[in-house]
């Protein structure tokens, strides 16, 4: 306890109730349980949608432990602690993300990768973080709504890291940035007036931003606007994917039983796509429920952001939730047809390290702000 | 920090954040029931269309081509087969750069521009993830070299086919025939369901004609296959039946033999098997490789083939219709003795020439000087043409037509192989019909020699042959013996049968031939000198064209192409009679010193064949 004494400010002792493990732990109960379920129905899923592939369960499921334990380690250091990193860390994630401009490895057509020889990388995972705590530190300290200079300055920090990321190009994270960001923004309560403005502009910016896009990017609205247009190019994607997801009715095929992912006629079946396996199989029925795993967790996560007493630690649980739904929003309507494909995996389910790491540390995050609360009633 | 602490209102602080984060909470909510309404539209409103699209996905089905019948002749040597060809193939999907891999494997295996051109065209109507062949009829060599340079090309293979295959193309290829491509007529005739996956059909000859039975049936696969195409699982297995394979009577030694005994010369020779119509040689000269219509002959070889003067594609045996000149006189004769017209006493003087009464026109005799007092039988010893002018004459064209047509003359045989001519047997009511013209009685002297306006094929004329052979019947000819070793049941119905007044004209009419062979005048005594078995023949010469009234005939300036048709008909031996022959040597000149060479050659082998003790 003494460490925390010396960092914590102005006062401080956390409450805690005697013989409360979790609580003595900082993990928050109900979230680790629900995080816990969406990893098992990940390796579940990766069964199947990796071709029985055990090398690729195990792989999985190594860097859930990691995941897990990242959020356990970051779950100890306390919102003030966060706070007073935040500045630092974004600075350090733009950097890093320059660097990729001018250093990083080209992976699918995009640099997003920095190599230092033992492992790589990306430091857009970084700023995922590093962003909304820098702008939730930034305003917590002002007087909310923000003002208008205020707005200025924070909306810098949603453009620069966004910006980059969307030059690298790597459109999916550039959204969930964007995304955390405005969130912050949203919950620190800028008007309603503005927010009309914005959304007018950002109208009027469309054609704009259309000129500013890469070909496959274009190619890929193009593609998700009309997918039979080009079945086997760039449509052949999300026509799969649309035959997974229907094809499986409302009770599903059953585990295992996905002849999409099996049969290869899906892309992507680990990863990005993976939803579809998922729907395949487990149906309209399986997709409420797994879609109710992440409404939960959304709204758990939304609850501490509520309980929480200092505006820092609310605006940043706020935005990591709302962030953490739209992963699952685009991801879900990226597959079934009703965004384009940007390249968002599953939240937690998709195969793959780097996002699975950051989002269970987001959580973690959650978790410290949870089990570190005052006691108000002293 | 603290500092700016102070200005906060901290209640209305958490007010606004309790009412933004409720409407985040609103948001959210919505925005996991307009995905719920969309899962919901794809799993429940287009389930089936996309189930359907799923199971297409899944279940791939492929035909199992049926392997064609073989065809082998009465010993069993293979006159048709299938041999595996290796081509080489390019799957498009597993190649990076398939200029520079088809550039790369030239310089390993010849490939021309024309392959390539044919690969480019082939490729687009074919799926990214089959293969389509490049180069075909590699060598064992290019197998090997490949085999070897393999790890080099990724999504380059060979693959093995079964091609059709005629180990004696040249022989056989106007019974045999062969197969194609097939084509957008046949295309719309075909069995679309049986004909999935065959790439061939049969052409002309038998592989046209028994294309049903040698086909097969095709057979399915139902597969469960990846989006790259391989298989992973067999559902349902249908297997191909294989094409019927058919033995013929021809024997292939036999056809050899009369084929090169016809040496340069064009012409066709048909032997039967006088006891059952089987068909033992059909040979029509000369032949061309079938096998390069196999793969799709190329345009410069097919313009030879059609614009040779020797018409290799022309089927003779069989659509080749001749006059039969002399040959035809036997029938005639037994016309005049089973009409009461001619009979064994009578004779008829021959100056060399004949004329109908009241008439100038003098009718030749092949012999200028005459033969003299002629009866029936040293008319067709000799060959005597006045003889049968006087006979014809009496006979009259309808009673002659009635008559011959009971041989076969005229219609077709009933074959088994497609294409058969009728040949032209003329009559008042034919030449009323065809040439809107009456019938002039000069006419009935000339087809009473077998010129004018008859017509047989080399084919009828053998089996006429036949029916003198047996004394008034013969079976319809026939091809083919076996179909999968299960020998052909011929039908009662498929037996001509010719009833004479008296049978012993029949006897009167073999004698006559035997004189052919034997007697010191006979037309065909030399060829036939020293044969162990006794050959009842009639020579023949058909002209090409007519000889004016007063012109002769010079054969040694007559330009090849011009010279008369040399024919010989025959059957042997006369006792028993075993094989009935007909030759037609175009342009040869005389049937007795041209043609009955080639009978005798194909006597010599069968009857030493069929008969080990002489």
């Amino acid at each position: 306890m003494n460490w925390h004494r010396q960092y914590t400010q102005p006062v401080t002792h956390y409450q805690q109730k005697k013989g409360d493990w979790f609580q003595r732990l900082h993990i928050d109960p109900v979230l680790l349980f629900l995080l816990i379920l969406l990893s098992s129905i990940s390796l579940m899923v990766l069964m199947s949608a990796g071709h029985e592939d055990s090398a690729l369960m195990y792989r999985q499921a190594t860097r859930l432990g990691i995941a897990f334990i990242a959020m356990f380690i970051v779950a100890q250091i306390p919102p003030h602690l966060l706070k007073m990193l935040s500045p630092a860390l974004f600075v350090l994630g733009v950097l890093l993300l320059l660097g990729v401009l001018f250093f990083g490895e080209i992976g699918k057509g995009a640099q997003r990768w920095l190599d230092f020889g033992f492992f790589r990388f990306q430091p857009s995972e970084l700023l995922k973080l590093a962003a909304p705590m820098m702008i939730a530190g930034y305003l917590a300290d002002k007087h909310l709504p923000p003002r208008p200079k205020h707005l200025v300055f924070a909306t810098v920090f949603i453009a620069i890291p966004t910006l980059l990321i969307a030059k690298q190009p790597d459109l999916g994270t550039a959204i969930l940035i964007a995304t955390s960001g405005i969130a912050v923004l949203f919950l620190a309560g800028i008007s309603w007036r503005l927010i009309g403005i914005v959304i007018a502009i950002g109208g009027a910016l469309t054609p704009i931003i259309w000129n500013l896009m890469k070909g496959y990017q274009r190619q890929r609205v193009l593609t998700f606007l009309n997918p039979e247009n080009d079945p086997l190019g760039t449509g052949y994607h999300i026509i799969q994917s649309k035959i997974a997801i229907g094809s499986g009715g409302i009770y599903g095929k059953g585990w295992m039983h996905s002849s999409q992912a099996r049969l290869e006629f899906l892309p992507e079946s680990s990863t990005d796509f993976i939803f579809s396996v998922f729907a395949e199989e487990f149906g309209l029925l399986g997709c409420i429920a797994l879609l109710s795993i992440y409404l939960l967790i959304f709204l758990r996560a939304i609850y501490i952001a509520i309980q929480a007493q200092d505006t820092y630690s609310r605006l940043l649980a706020g935005s990591l939730a709302l962030t953490f739904f739209v992963y699952l929003f685009v991801n879900v309507g990226m597959v079934t047809g009703i965004l384009p494909v940007v390249g968002v995996p599953l939240p937690l389910v998709s195969y793959g390290g780097t996002s699975m790491v950051t989002l269970l540390i987001s959580f973690g995050i959650i978790m410290s702000i949870q089990t570190h609360r005052k006691l108000l009633s002293s | 920090m603290q500092a700016n602490f102070d200005l906060k209102n901290l209640p209305q602080e958490n007010r606004l954040f309790l009412s933004r984060a409720v409407t985040l909470i609103l948001f959210v909510v919505l925005l996991s029931l307009a995905l719920i309404t969309r899962l919901s539209y794809l799993q429940i409103e287009t389930h089936d269309k996309y189930a359907d699209l799923a199971q297409e996905n899944r279940v791939n089905l492929s035909v199992v081509t049926p392997v064609r019948g073989l065809i082998f002749d009465s010993n069993g040597q293979v006159l048709a087969e299938n041999i595996p060809s290796y081509s080489l193939e390019l799957t498009p999907e597993q190649i990076n750069d398939l200029p520079l891999t088809i550039e790369r494997l030239r310089q390993i295996i010849p490939i021309t521009d024309r392959d390539v051109k044919r690969f480019q065209r082939k490729r687009k109507q074919n799926k990214r993830f089959n293969s389509t062949p490049l180069r075909t009829r590699l060598s064992e060599e290019e197998v090997a070299i490949f085999a070897v340079n393999r790890l080099r090309f990724p999504g380059v293979d060979i693959e093995a086919r079964l091609l059709r295959h005629y180990p004696y193309p040249k022989l056989t290829s106007h019974v045999v025939g062969y197969v194609g491509a097939i084509n957008e007529k046949e295309l719309k005739e075909i069995d679309p369901t049986n004909y999935r996956g065959s790439r061939f059909i049969g052409k002309t000859g038998l592989e046209k004609t028994y294309e049903a039975e040698l086909h097969g049936q095709v057979g399915y696969q139902q597969t469960e296959n990846t989006a790259q195409g391989r298989s992973i699982k067999v559902l349902n297995n249908t297997p191909p039946i294989s094409g019927t394979d058919l033995t013929l009577n021809i024997d292939i030694e036999l056809q050899r033999i009369a084929y090169q005994a016809l040496g340069d010369f064009t012409g066709a020779v048909v032997a039967i098997d006088t006891k059952n119509g089987a068909v033992k040689a059909l040979v029509s000269k000369p032949g061309f490789n079938t096998n390069l219509f196999v793969q799709g002959i190329d345009q410069k070889s097919y313009n030879d083939l059609q614009s040779s003067k020797k018409r290799p594609l022309f089927n003779r045996f069989l659509r080749g219709q001749y006059p039969p000149g002399s040959t035809l006189k036997p029938f005639i004769g037994l016309a005049g003795l089973d009409y009461g017209v001619a009979n064994a006493e009578q004779h008829t003087y021959c100056p060399g020439y004949y004329q109908l009464p009241k008439q100038s026109h003098k009718y030749r005799d092949w012999k200028k000087s005459g033969h003299g007092r002629m009866n029936l039988h040293d008319s067709i010893v000799q060959s005597c043409d006045v003889y049968f002018y006087d006979l014809a004459h009496q006979l009259e064209i309808d009673r002659m037509h009635h008559f011959l047509s009971q041989f076969g003359f005229g219609h077709t045989t009933g074959i088994d192989i497609t294409g058969e001519k009728s040949g032209l047997l003329p009559s008042k009511k034919w030449k009323r019909r065809v040439h809107n013209q009456t019938w002039y009685p000069g006419e009935t002297l000339i087809a009473g020699i077998g010129q004018g306006f008859n017509l047989t094929t080399p084919l009828q004329l053998a089996h006429a042959t036949s029916i003198i052979a047996n004394k008034g019947h013969a079976r319809k000819p026939v091809i083919v013996s076996h179909l999968n070793q299960r020998p052909i049941i011929q039908i009662p119905s498929d037996t001509t049968s010719v009833e004479l007044k008296k049978p012993h004209y029949w006897d009167e009419m073999i004698n006559a031939l035997l004189d052919v062979t034997k007697s010191a005048r006979g037309t065909a005594r030399r060829p036939m000198e020293g044969t162990p078995y006794n050959v009842a023949g009639k020579t023949g010469t058909a002209q090409v064209f007519s000889i004016k009234q007063d012109e002769e005939y010079d054969e040694e300036n007559t330009v090849h192409h011009l010279k008369d048709h040399a024919l010989f008909i025959a059957f042997a031996p006369v006792k028993e009679p075993q094989l009935s022959v007909a030759v037609i040597v175009e342009n040869g000149g005389h049937g007795g010193s041209v043609a009955a060479p080639i009978a005798r050659a194909i006597f010599d082998h069968f009857i030493k064949e069929s008969s080990p003790t002489p």
